[in-house]
């Protein structure tokens, strides 16, 4: 797999360019700030970011071991599924690796049939990344709903459960005759 | 005209948002991110102008014709009765320090809520109206004339601030942005835009003395509730007083601990608490008409603050107590520390409390009466009072969140962790900087706790969940301890998205469960009924 290796190569400046990608989607001062503060408590965002991006780029070149990948591109969909992105903008920057991908190969290495091929390869996993991180998404959606839903139900449960207002079915057998 | 090519279209989807200046870049009100407008019926009945059905997300907002004499009017008359929002509209050189301090701007990545520019988007209005550089030079010196979508965009960063005062720790000039959104609020509530979580627990507790419109007969029956559970969990009937005249010590606590899960659980320990204190000499009473310790006065204005916490006192000097014992409790003690006493003070009929158990003088409550409860146990813990079976608690690995009032409001910093390491085993720090007076706030605080702004809540609280998850995958923390009601009714929820895994607890909940009470049966069960360390089946 002469791509891996060369991407194996140049890991650190794909994950760098990943990273940037992911923090301009932000607007410029809020880029600024992602990319420079290295303080993973001061930024949260650019700190799980890039621990994430690393892990998930060392499974692409690997083992593409599923339950991993899902582990680590979770914290980084879960971030923008409450930040003021749509549904594709939250995901996009899954799909902005095959062209980082394509910039750091040379001419020759585009050229070679080989490469070429393996790139369709590497392509497809980027695909199949971005497919779970459409089901990360709609999980996190999902769970936002679901907590605004319990925050309501309690509310009103317990209230009227404190003011009398329910009875509790007996233990066993009915009261009707 | 012939088809696009697949790489046109391709190029015109973008992500990377447009470079603007922040002045051009128009408000958008998001769902979930703002709360609900403000009941017409509770503005009325505290007597606030303009009450009126309105909706943010709607263009017509129904303002007053002259809604901007309003505005203006109200801005001239704050900055001369408050030296320092005209001190803060005047002094900030913009150095940055602030910028990436706010949770809300961490968590949303939204540029507007810097706080430096939060500011700004009134103090671009202050050169317009109030200085002669921004009435000459326009734009240039950073002035904008205040039209309707200046004014949205007011509401909707206002409303994204929890007071939280974070940022004010880090100005070198030490401007409180926290005042300048109270002034922002004040300003809104002359034109009728306060939001409904505020605006109806202010009219209840006018009202009926809580932010739920709890009744003073409900609410001792719920109290009565607890003394059923409670007897239920340890075999000890306890038996708190109501509305007594004479006692000592008058117990205010928020409504949340009555009424609010877990909250509750902590108001059980409050009465365990006093119950096996009683024997040793303690005189406490709870009152059904004070029967709130929050203050979302202090959410609308100077004024409406003043009224809440009048009751408190009023109170106190109805049954002639001699001071005030107050609950795990946030902002009311921002509002007792900071204000209290040239609002309603000075409390001259009260005494500078003592504790009856210990003695000591709370010096630092000479002034104010009133004594945190995290003081008041942690004097009790130092002297050897209560006799606590720590083990009970082992199966807790506890962190603690700082609440930003408590914490930034009045330094109680080294209490609640002298108490929490006196009756847990297992208990571990957050990082430096999301602790102390850096803390980070729950995201929900200044009566932003509402259920519709939930994307809002989940963002602001992205820099505290983060620093629990740290300590949660570090250490195993399935615990976080707090001493503020907001934050045991907001950090659950904000657990279940961030860091599964983790429970809320208050203080007194987990000295409750370590005391051993006299007389008491084989406790098997915490108070939430859970298995105690070392009972699981």
């Amino acid at each position: 797999m002469r791509l891996e290796e060369l991407l194996a190569q140049k890991k650190t400046a794909v994950i760098d360019k990943w990273f940037d990608v992911v923090a301009e989607t932000y607007p410029a001062d809020t880029a600024r700030f992602i990319k420079r503060q290295k303080d993973p408590f001061a930024n949260p965002v650019g700190g799980t970011t890039h621990k994430s991006l690393t892990v998930i780029m060392d499974e692409l070149l690997g083992e593409m071991n599923r339950d991993k990948i899902y582990s680590f591109l979770d914290p980084i969909i879960r971030i923008r599924a409450v930040q003021d992105f749509t549904p594709s903008s939250a995901t996009s920057f899954v799909f902005s690796l095959k062209k980082i991908v394509r910039n750091q190969l040379n001419k020759s290495d585009i050229n070679d049939l080989r490469i070429l091929a393996e790139l369709s390869e590497f392509d497809l996993k980027i695909d199949s990344l971005g497919l779970i991180a459409f089901d990360i998404y709609m999980k996190c959606r999902e769970k936002i709903y679901q907590i605004k839903a319990n925050e309501e139900k309690s509310r009103f449960f317990c209230a009227f459960e404190r003011a009398g207002l329910i009875k509790e079915l007996p233990d066993s057998g009915s009261e009707l005759a | 005209m012939s088809d696009p090519k697949p790489n046109e279209l391709i190029e015109k989807i973008d992500y990377i948002p447009p470079q603007k200046g922040w002045m051009d870049v128009p408000v958008n009100i998001r769902k979930g991110m703002y709360c609900y407008a403000s009941n017409p019926k509770s503005v009325e009945y505290v007597h606030l102008p303009n009450a009126r059905a309105w909706n943010p997300i709607e263009e017509d907002w129904k303002l007053p014709d002259n809604w901007k004499e309003i505005v203006h009017t109200a801005f001239r008359d704050r900055l001369d009765r408050f030296r320092s929002f005209k001190v803060f509209m005047d002094i900030c050189v913009r150095c940055g320090a602030c910028a990436d301090k706010c949770h809300f701007f961490i968590g949303t990545g939204d540029p507007k809520n810097m706080p430096v520019l939060r500011a700004e988007l009134l103090r671009s209005v202050y050169r317009n109206d109030f200085t002669a550089a921004g009435k000459i030079l326009g734009k240039i010196a950073g002035a904008r004339e205040l039209t309707l979508d200046v004014l949205k965009e007011w509401w909707y960063y206002f409303f994204q601030c929890t007071e939280c005062r974070r940022c004010s720790v880090f100005c070198p000039y030490g401007i409180d942005t926290a005042e300048i959104t109270i002034m922002a609020r004040e300003i809104f509530n002359l034109l009728g835009l306060n939001i409904d979580w505020i605006a109806t627990p202010v009219a209840n507790c006018y009202r009926t003395g809580n932010h739920l419109g709890i009744q003073p007969h409900a609410f001792k029956e719920m109290i009565e509730f607890f003394v059923d559970d409670i007897e239920e969990k340890t075999g000890v009937k306890v038996d708190p007083s109501f509305n007594k005249k004479g006692a000592d010590i008058l117990f205010v606590t928020p409504s949340g601990d009555v009424f609010a899960d877990p909250g509750t659980y902590t108001a059980m320990g409050y009465l365990m608490l006093f119950h096996y204190l009683k024997e040793q000499g303690l005189n406490v009473t709870w009152s059904t008409y004070a029967s709130e310790g929050g203050n979302f006065g202090f959410f609308t204005s100077h004024e409406m603050m003043k009224r809440l916490n009048s009751k408190m006192y009023a109170e106190a000097k109805r049954l002639g107590v001699k001071w005030i014992l107050g609950g795990e409790c946030g902002h009311m003690w921002r509002v007792i520390n900071q204000y209290m006493d040239t609002m309603n003070g000075p409390a001259d009929f009260l005494e500078e409390p003592v504790s009856p158990i210990t003695g000591t003088k709370f010096t630092n409550a000479r002034s104010t009466k009133m004594v945190h409860i995290s003081e008041f146990t942690a004097d009790l813990l130092y002297h050897n009072k209560l006799k606590l079976d720590k083990s009970r608690n082992d199966n807790l690995i506890v962190t603690y969140h700082d609440s930003c009032n408590p914490a930034r409001g009045m330094g109680l910093f080294d209490e609640p962790r002298y108490v929490i390491n006196s009756v847990c085993n297992h208990f571990h720090d957050m990082p430096r900087n999301t602790i102390r007076e850096q803390t980070f706030c729950c995201g929900s605080g200044s009566g932003l706790n509402a259920g519709e702004d939930m994307e809002l809540r989940l963002c602001g609280g992205l820099p505290r969940a983060n620093a629990v998850k740290h300590v949660h995958d570090k250490f195993g923390v399935n615990m976080l301890a707090t001493i503020c009601a907001i934050d045991r009714a907001v950090l659950p929820p904000l657990m279940d998205y961030w860091v599964p895994g983790v429970g809320v607890t208050g203080l007194t909940e987990m000295v409750a469960n370590a005391l051993l009470m006299p007389g008491e049966a084989e406790r098997t069960t915490n108070l939430r009924g859970e298995p105690l360390s070392g009972m699981e089946e």
